[in-house]
């Protein structure tokens, strides 16, 4: 059963993939067949996790190839999870995203070249939760990748293309350090076989593990964000299309830090790294914090916090403990619900305001109840307000860490404390700004005369009228009529550019309010409001389900943290595919 | 079978060059920086199977002569994937160029927002730093200079 079962969450939505570029002229069919399917790999996912919780860990070797030489798909307790926590996340972005195409007429987000991307990068994280050689994980993360940037730049437009780049570039970057990492590897060990180089890669002298090690971790921190290789997320994430950016912060970084786990327990269990990753945990967490309370645009502000909790699982493995490691699971599955859930209330938020500038936002509360609630409680819940399940995570992590019992520990302990308080300074501040604040005391009601203000001294000296605003000695000599008109086309370029960049539209008509009152009036497509309720429904869900939800992390760490289970899945009882 | 000293100073020759052309902002450099970086890697795989040996079809020659074919494998999907995206990074190119007329990465604009708030740090913005994406005007930013 688990045998057949194993390849499906790979399998079906790369199928789909094809079935929707066939079908891509009937949106309506494209929209069945993906939301089909990724129901089926989520029904796939959740037996699957049953199956293994019961039974342990399994392997299947794709094409029938004898253990060590072909592919091998491991399914154990962590990988399940992630692979029912994935589906789930994917499944609610697919159905915002399908009620933000069906009320946009499908400008933002051309839904033909949507649908067959997100299902394909559905199978590249499947398959990366999945792989149990390295070169298997490569490609997983290489498919991932591919329609990661696919869904980044949609639309083309100059502010998309621009954050795509830099996204593009250092993925690049980390895929090419991974690949090269696993050349060294397979020149030391002669197997790319994750079980197999379990046994191999600790008879290595200790200074090419510490290289391999290294080489490793570098890769994967670059894919989850961890801090001094974190700086290309803020970046690049807030630009794209609400349902994207949803998905990219809820997964992408998620699948590093699998990775990471992968890494610190089954290829060196030794813990060489750990203080390392203690530190650079600390790091992730303050630097990235830091980042959020200075941020003034809430996805921006939601991109560093996602950095910033990406320091919290980190610590939790490299406590090495079981507790820790428990912890950064349950973290791992609460954030990845949670920030997709924020995510897509920022795409709300953006529709209801017209931006996501927390300037520029105001008296949201009162104009729709609903959306402030879906707000606040995930808000909350990153926050790690007592009874939700951000609160359990935090305390079962620095838990552990106290339980380490030297100072290292100590300090990220604090840290982490520092960061909760932190998130909630950042939070609570759009909360009151962009939720309770009354309209009209909003600083910037005119969004051209800000992005002017904002563009510096010389333009926002320009007299809005179209007159020339030269800043240069004027008297020195005589400005050209050409270039005069240009300067103050360049300035009105120039505000477009940042109006752009925090997700405005400069108002042709002089000042915001008229544009902002005719935006505030337009309803909320249900279906977009109904996803997101439903995902913050689950982010509660978390809460009342922690008790069974943490066993199983438990019950994952551990196996995890033991790697006989997985080594005894690929070599005791792989089998060809019926 | 042993090792040629070819391969490691070719993939490091390439790796600096990989490198150097990646940390440029003209996007096509960057693509040529990436593809280097590829090849490099690709080597550094093949260098991995030692000397050279026979080729590994059964028949030809006595499997202990033979090359290792795995890393060959893993090549020929590494190229397949370098492939298919420096195809797309050629698309973003193009699609940045007609965008904005020019093909370097653009500054992050909420970035530099953000760090002018604090008034000292204002004089430092400067507006010619950044590329125009003012599609109406194409050749505005070129005559302004």
């Amino acid at each position: 059963m688990i045998r057949v079962l194993t390849p499906l969450p790979v399998l079906l939505p790369l199928l789909g993939a094809a079935a929707a570029l066939l079908v891509g002229r009937h949106p309506r069919v494209q929209r069945t067949l993906s939301t089909v399917v990724l129901t089926a790999v989520l029904a796939v996912a959740v037996s699957l996790l049953l199956l293994t919780d019961a039974d342990g860990a399994s392997a299947v070797s794709v094409g029938g190839w004898p253990v060590p030489l072909g592919i091998v798909l491991v399914v154990d307790r962590l990988s399940a999870l992630m692979l029912v926590v994935a589906a789930t996340v994917g499944l609610g972005v697919l159905v915002f995203a399908m009620g933000q195409g069906s009320a946009d007429g499908d400008e933002e987000t051309p839904l033909s070249i949507f649908h067959p991307t997100f299902l394909v990068l559905m199978a590249g994280v499947a398959n990366a939760f999945l792989a149990g050689d390295l070169f298997n994980l490569y490609v997983g993360f290489e498919i991932l990748l591919t329609a990661s940037y696919v869904l980044l730049t949609l639309g083309g437009s100059a502010p998309r293309i621009r954050a795509g780049v830099t996204y593009i570039v250092v993925s690049l970057l980390s895929s090419l350090l991974f690949l090269a990492a696993i050349a060294l590897i397979y020149a030391a060990t002669g197997t790319v076989n994750m079980a197999q180089l379990a046994g191999r890669l600790a008879d290595l002298p200790s200074g090419t593990q510490l290289l391999l090690h290294s080489l490793l971790l570098i890769a994967f921190s670059i894919k989850a964000a961890v801090f001094p290789l974190s700086a290309w997320l803020p970046d690049s994430y807030p630009t794209a299309p609400a349902p994207v950016t949803a998905v990219f912060a809820g997964l992408l970084t998620k699948v590093g830090v699998y990775a990471i786990i992968r890494t610190q327990t089954l290829l060196f269990p030794g813990g060489a790294l750990d203080s390392v990753l203690m530190w650079a945990a600390l790091a992730t967490m303050v630097v990235g914090i830091l980042g959020a309370v200075a941020q003034t645009d809430i996805r921006r502000i939601l991109s560093f916090t996602l950095v910033s909790h990406i320091g919290y699982m980190v610590f939790g493995i490299a406590l090495g403990s079981a507790a820790g490691l428990a912890g950064a699971i349950f973290y791992v599955v609460h954030h990845i619900a949670i920030q997709t859930t924020l995510f897509l209330v920022a795409g709300l938020i953006e529709r209801q305001g017209g931006s996501t500038a927390v300037d520029r936002l105001g008296g949201l509360a009162k104009a729709s109840p609903l959306l402030a609630a879906l707000f606040f409680v995930p808000a909350m819940n990153l926050a790690g307000i007592p009874p939700l399940s951000g609160f359990i995570g935090k305390v079962g992590l620095l838990e552990a860490g106290v339980a380490a019992g030297w100072w290292l520990p100590y300090t990220v302990v604090a840290a982490g404390a520092v960061t909760s308080l932190l998130t909630l300074v950042a939070v609570s501040r759009v909360w009151s700004r962009a939720f309770w604040r009354p309209p009209s005391q909003s600083p910037a009601q005119d969004t051209f005369r800000a992005a002017a203000a904002d563009a510096g001294p010389e333009i926002a000296a320009a007299p809005l009228d179209g007159a020339d605003g030269e800043v240069v000695p004027i008297a020195a000599e005589p400005v050209p009529a050409g270039s005069s008109r240009g300067r103050s086309r360049r300035a009105a370029a120039w505000a477009r550019h940042s109006a752009v960049a925090t997700a405005t539209t400069p108002s042709t008509d002089g000042f915001g309010e008229g544009r902002a009152g005719r935006r505030a009036l337009r309803p909320l497509p249900w279906v977009m409001v109904t996803a997101t309720a439903t995902m913050a429904a689950l982010t509660v869900a978390l809460t009342l389900l922690a008790g069974p939800l943490y066993g199983v992390a438990g019950r994952a760490a551990a196996d995890v943290l033991d790697g006989r289970p997985y080594v005894t899945a690929v070599f005791g009882g792989a089998e060809d595919v019926p | 079978m042993t090792p040629t000293v070819v391969l490691p100073v070719i993939i490091g020759g390439l790796y600096a060059a990989g490198v150097y052309l990646l940390l440029d902002r003209s996007l096509t450099r960057v693509l040529l920086g990436f593809l280097l970086l590829g090849n490099a890697t690709n080597l550094l795989l093949l260098s991995t199977v030692g000397g050279a040996g026979a080729a590994p079809i059964l028949g030809l020659a006595d499997p202990a002569e033979m090359t290792d074919p795995l890393p060959q494998a893993l090549i020929l999907t590494a190229i397949v994937i370098t492939f298919g995206v420096a195809a797309f990074l050629l698309a973003l190119i193009y699609r940045s160029w007609r965008l904005v007329r020019q093909e370097v990465v653009g500054v992050d604009e909420e970035d530099r927002r953000v760090a002018g708030r604090v008034g000292t740090d204002a004089d430092e913005l400067d507006p010619d730093d950044i590329p125009s994406d003012d599609i109406d005007l194409p050749h505005a930013s070129w005559e302004d200079r």
